[in-house]
């Protein structure tokens, strides 16, 4: 098989900051909470290779720790979507036309309709800005994406007749849903999770950036361009780096999410041949 | 002179032979039946006449339209005038064929437009003539009809209109009938055959039913393996066929498999007075939505040992009978009784093992990310604890359907289409059940593997004294594998009997109707046919 080139660089791309946020863990150049004044605002060089902040620290290693903020932050939010919305799909599936489908849909419908990070902001705003509030406010707008992809699929699943098999294999509706559905549609959760997690990213730093994500001194993103701002005029660095480092996580997760639904999706793949 | 010569035409895709070397001819008012199992490469031919083959193909030879178009060596662009033109297309499925947001009479002026050969206002006076040509009159189908208020039958006569609005000289039918009824199926080939010859086009019919072309064709051309290994004027093909693999197709059309019903007077299935009815839409906001009654009053005894037909058109209750018999869907009234045990949704496990079923779809039949050992032992979730030698169940039940037992580390996309059917009887013998359920499971078959599967389901049921449900629209299916048949028509059963007296003699007019629109091969040929 060729892969899309479109996966294959988007894969590298985001495996360039997934690399980086793993290495974070056991080294970076600096210390990111330690200050170092006398070394403020130095633009790239061979010791701060990304230049350092207005308190010193070294962009290179907070751009490092604050690929880890934001991608935990999207893996976990990514899963609340997926662990919630894709049972509650499920089951609204296996009970297809009944008050049930209609309660668990017309629910989504209810949290598609808010503007989400309006009400990411109302959440963090009442339980306190953290990190934690941020996942769970970007991870309950992924509950309904989850909840529709995964009960359109699994209706056309249904209807086929091994489903009729396993039922007269005497299965009930979550057995068939765990064995039978779930693996069937595990390509279009993959490719949604994907496009989900990149928009995770971005939703992270948006929070960040108006102060309710990630709190200092942990380093994220968004806040290192909100912090930049002042300073844009004569330090265009601080804001160039982390703006960077946010656009080519996310080309690189939707060029990954494009190139993955090319392989996995099969009414794509049919008509390309 | 030949209205289309055809010359060593020759077709490769990605290098892979498709076609090699067909040479045909066809003349005017004449209908040329081409006929082979899938993959011999027909479809192929008529698309190769339409310049519409897939990309990566490589073409030789010629086809010489009215002696001046050599349709395989014609830009697109010229391609495009021809398509319509003079060549008219009907496909197989009606239900895509048309688009469903235009009305039928846009569709069918829509082509004469496009040719520029009428303004849209006498356009649409054509395209009314051409639905009135083809049996629907202005009274019933006015134009502004949509293709989801007709039949399947109403449609495919849409889609006739529209290759005919244009008046082509060469029309080419591929499966025009395969997805219809038999009923609906000799009136759409009753219509051709008066088209070809008022019209004076020539028909390219292709199928895979021998039994069709013999009623229709007046030459006929019978491909294998991209090769056209007989052809000839109809009447010298069968009653004179020279190639093997022409007589193997002729047998395995009319097989019957040897079979010794040892039926004994045992009821194991009984339904009394079955009644399922549906809600279906609403037509208003505040209307109450109508019922719709699928099975009415259906009566009917299955005994040990014996094998039940169960005939019917689509729509007539066979489907929805299956799943209140299978115990997926409740009755509102009547019962049935499976063992002298009531059967609904909510019957014990251990009476669900005594009914098992094969479906039609060789395709949608098995979840394919599940290797074969895990698919045939699927039924082991009926029992308490599964069966300790499950792993030598399965490998038996492979072999008793003529599979290696080395074949369940494989994969469902692995096998054919007859070889995947083998499998979904595998898994419905693995609990060794008194009863199975075969809802249509031969009907998507080529007619040499159909007749393997029905000489595997005749050995099966000799030797395990099995019990069939036996469920098709293909009366000669029916005949070759059945003891007694019923014959269902809009949720009722109008006819029971023994298979042969029931076909000898029927005795309800639709039945009658039925035996008489089933496609028969010329009497005596081969000394197969019908009996």
């Amino acid at each position: 098989m060729k892969w899309p080139r479109t996966l294959v660089f988007g894969a590298a791309l985001f495996a360039i900051f997934l690399f980086a946020a793993l290495i974070s863990f056991l080294w970076t150049p600096y210390d990111v909470e330690v200050l170092n004044i006398p070394a403020k605002l130095k633009t790239p060089n061979a010791e701060f290779w990304f230049g350092s902040d207005h308190f010193g620290r070294d962009i290179f290693s907070m751009i490092m720790v604050g690929a880890r903020t934001s991608i935990a932050v999207a893996i976990v939010a990514v899963g609340i979507g997926i662990g919630l919305g894709v049972p509650l799909g499920l089951w609204a599936a296996a009970n297809h036309g009944s008050w049930l489908d209609e309660v668990i849909m017309r629910g989504n419908d209810l949290v598609f309709a808010f503007p989400s990070l309006v009400i990411a902001i109302l959440i963090t705003a009442v339980f306190g800005p953290s990190a934690l509030n941020a996942i769970i406010a970007i991870g309950i707008f992924n509950i309904p994406v989850f909840a529709r992809i995964s009960r359109g699929g699994a209706l056309s699943i249904w209807t086929l007749d091994y489903i009729l098999s396993a039922r007269v294999a005497g299965k009930n509706a979550l057995r068939i849903s765990v064995e039978h559905i779930l693996p069937n549609i595990a390509n279009l959760l993959i490719v949604q999770g994907t496009i989900q997690f990149s928009l995770g990213i971005l939703a992270e730093a948006a929070l960040s950036y108006v102060g309710l994500g990630a709190q200092p001194p942990t380093p994220s993103w968004g806040r290192m361009l909100a912090d930049s701002q002042t300073m844009i005029s004569f330090a265009p660095h601080l804001a160039l780096f982390p703006g960077f480092a946010i656009v080519l996580t996310v080309l690189g997760l939707n060029l990954m999410g494009d190139g993955l639904r090319d392989i996995l999706d099969p009414k794509i793949r049919r008509s390309r041949q | 002179m030949s209205l289309l010569s055809v010359k060593n035409l020759t077709v490769s895709i990605h290098d892979t032979p498709i076609l090699k070397n067909l040479s045909f001819d066809m003349q005017p008012s004449q209908v040329f039946g081409v006929v082979g199992e899938s993959g011999s490469g027909k479809s192929m031919t008529a698309l190769a006449m339409m310049g519409l083959l897939p990309g990566g193909a490589e073409i030789g030879g010629t086809a010489m339209l009215g002696g001046s178009v050599d349709l395989l060596n014609t830009p697109e662009a010229v391609m495009c005038g021809i398509r319509g033109n003079d060549i008219g297309m009907i496909f197989q499925e009606p239900m895509t064929a048309l688009n469903p947001v235009q009305t039928i009479g846009q569709q069918v002026a829509e082509t004469l437009v496009i040719h520029g050969q009428a303004s849209k206002s006498e356009a649409l006076k054509i395209a009314r003539e051409k639905l009135n040509r083809v049996g629907l009159p202005a009274d019933r189908f006015p134009l502004d009809r949509y293709p989801h208020e007709l039949s399947g039958g109403q449609r495919q006569r849409v889609v006739i209109a529209l290759a005919i609005a244009l008046r082509p000289k060469l029309l080419i039918a591929d499966e025009p009938t395969t997805a219809l009824d038999v009923t609906t199926q000799a009136q759409i080939l009753d219509l051709l055959r008066s088209l070809v010859a008022e019209e004076d086009m020539a028909l390219m019919l292709i199928t895979h039913d021998l039994a069709v072309v013999s009623g229709i064709a007046d030459h006929v051309a019978v491909m294998q393996h991209g090769e056209i290994v007989e052809a000839g004027r109809t009447d010298d093909i069968f009653r004179n066929m020279q190639h093997p693999y022409t007589k193997q197709l002729l047998k395995a059309s009319g097989h019957v498999p040897d079979r010794t019903p040892q039926t004994e007077d045992i009821p194991i299935l009984e339904v009394k007075n079955a009644v399922r009815h549906y809600v279906l839409a609403r037509t208003g906001l505040f209307a109450r939505p109508p019922p719709f009654r699928a099975v009415s009053d259906v009566s009917f005894t299955l005994n040990r040992g014996e094998n039940l037909g169960l005939v019917g058109e689509s729509g007539c209750g066979k489907s929805t009978l299956t799943r209140a018999i299978l115990g997926l869907e409740p009755l509102q009234s009547g019962e049935i009784r499976l063992f002298g045990e009531p059967v609904s949704p909510a019957m014990p496990n251990a009476l669900r093992a005594g009914v098992q079923v094969v479906f039609q779809d060789p395709y949608g039949s098995f979840n394919p990310r599940w290797r074969v050992e895990r698919l045939v032992a699927e039924p082991f979730h009926l029992m308490q604890t599964p069966p300790t030698d499950s792993q030598a169940r399965v490998d038996e039940a492979l072999e008793s359907v003529g599979m290696q037992s080395s074949d369940k580390r494989k994969y469902i996309h692995e096998f054919s289409g007859g070889q995947r059917q083998r499998i979904a009887i595998a898994r419905a013998l693995i609990l060794r059940p008194e009863l199975i359920v075969l809802d249509e499971a031969v009907s998507a078959l080529d007619v040499s593997i159909r007749a393997q599967i029905l000489d595997l389901l005749a050995e099966l049921s000799d030797k395990l004294n099995l019990s069939y449900l036996f469920i098709s629209h293909d009366l000669s299916v029916v005949r070759a594998i059945t003891d007694r048949v019923l014959v269902m028509k809009s949720g009722e059963i109008v006819e029971s009997g023994p298979t042969n007296d029931v076909f000898e003699n029927p005795q309800h007019a639709y039945t009658r109707e039925l035996i008489a629109a089933t496609p028969r091969l010329p009497e005596g040929v081969g000394g197969a046919a019908l009996t």
